[in-house]
């Protein structure tokens, strides 16, 4: 099996009205990049199902180091959770390049 | 019976029948800027037959009613209706902003029905969408922490967002290239109309039917307001039309602008300015109830008020 390096692999399922904010936070958080795909589903907050606006969701991906990942979650606990409908959750995964990953200062 | 309500009744009906018919979200999208851009670019094309400086007093006028609403609404909300401060300017903030699609429906009415409106309305179409939300913010923070208010996020989503942007830019278009300019764009833009806007309609059936659930949780109370306000709002814009010379179906128009409810401008500016507020408070007293009363029975009924105004 090929060698890969561990990384973490932070996931947040979000109302689509945060992307740009969210995708501003995350870069100045120190990620490289992230990955947004519009999804639809069901939570607390009911059913989203992306039929207009106000319904949609997206799924942002970022991959990073283990300080990027902790700043992430610790930013988007504190300014996002009590307000919007949003989880987040990280996981550790194996990556090819892994100097794209670290931490930006 | 008009036509084009019917089908944002179809679609009410299919989806609480469980249909699985679905419109994609791209074509709604595809669809929102049809119809956005051919509302300002009709009333740009009226508006190069006009004299634009002479219709400032109107156009200061009809930004003040949309300030006013918000402000009458919100007591109302707060104090009789106990939501808190946060959810009572968030709503308010939707009655003060309009609904196009609302407008479009009235628009139709008239044509229909032969009446003479003044054709330059989307003009107030755009000058309505903002004032009501900014009060509705205004109000959500005051004696609170402005600091919090992100204002450069929600000055773009205000003056950029998709709808502002598409019916300023077709206004501006329509204003510069006069009727002349637009005559070949009128095949796609305005005869196509009508068809776009059933197809829009049949798709706001299935999205209003979809949050009809959340009416369960909503109260009483909103439910009320959400009926008794449009008529109050479409009769101050009745007073109003008249006041600036409006003719009777330019009066309807506003009346209609007045007693719409914004369910694309607002959410999206108000989870900016005002996250802590409910979303689905708002959007189910404007989409579910308030946007299918006033296509269905809000445009005849303030039709009546105002053949009784103007004494026809």
């Amino acid at each position: 099996m090929r060698e890969t390096h561990p990384c973490k692999l932070v996931v947040m399922i979000a109302e689509a009205a945060i992307e740009d904010s969210l995708a501003r936070d995350v870069m100045r958080l120190g990620a490289h990049g992230y990955t947004v795909a519009d999804v639809r589903g069901q939570g607390s907050h009911g059913v989203r199902r992306a039929l207009w606006g106000a319904d949609r969701s997206i799924r942002m991906e970022v991959l990073c180091d283990e300080l990027t990942s902790n700043a992430i979650v610790d930013h988007v606990e504190k300014h996002y959770f009590d307000h919007y409908a949003m989880i987040a959750y990280v996981s550790d995964v194996g990556v090819l390049r892994p100097g794209k990953f670290q931490h930006k200062d | 019976m008009d036509a084009i309500p019917l089908f944002f009744l179809l679609g009410f009906v299919a989806r609480l029948a469980r249909s699985d018919l679905k419109i994609p979200g791209q074509l709604y999208e595809a669809l929102s800027i049809y119809l956005l851009l051919a509302i300002g670019l009709k009333g740009g094309m009226e508006l190069a037959r006009q004299d634009a400086l002479a219709l400032i007093p109107q156009a200061l006028s009809v930004m003040a009613l949309g300030a006013i609403i918000p402000l009458i609404a919100f007591p109302v909300l707060h104090k009789l209706g106990k939501l808190d401060r946060f959810n009572a300017a968030a709503i308010a903030g939707h009655y003060g902003s309009v609904s196009v699609v609302t407008y479009a429906v009235a628009a139709d009415y008239l044509i229909a029905r032969s009446t003479e409106f003044e054709a330059y309305l989307p003009l107030f179409l755009v000058l309505l969408e903002m004032p009501g939300i900014a009060v509705g913010i205004l109000l959500a923070r005051m004696g609170g922490d402005f600091r919090s208010v992100r204002w450069g996020a929600l000055g773009h989503e205000i003056f950029l967002g998709k709808s502002m942007v598409l019916l300023g830019g077709g206004l501006l278009i329509g204003w510069v290239a006069g009727p002349t300019g637009l005559a070949p764009l009128e095949p796609f833009f305005f005869d196509l109309f009508k068809g776009v806007l059933c197809l829009f309609l049949l798709e706001m059936g299935l999205v209003a039917a979809s949050q009809a659930p959340a009416l369960r949780t909503s109260g009483v109370f909103l439910a009320v307001f959400a009926i008794v306000m449009p008529i109050f709002s479409a009769t101050l814009g009745s007073v109003l039309g008249m006041m600036i010379g409006l003719s009777a179906g330019g009066t309807l128009l506003l009346a209609t602008l007045a007693a719409s409810a914004s369910y694309i401008a607002a959410p999206a500016a108000m989870r900016i300015a005002v996250p802590e507020a409910n979303p689905g408070l708002s959007i189910t007293a404007a989409l579910v109830i308030t946007f299918p009363f006033n296509i269905l029975i809000g445009i005849p009924l303030y039709d009546r008020i105002i053949g009784l105004l103007f004494g026809s």
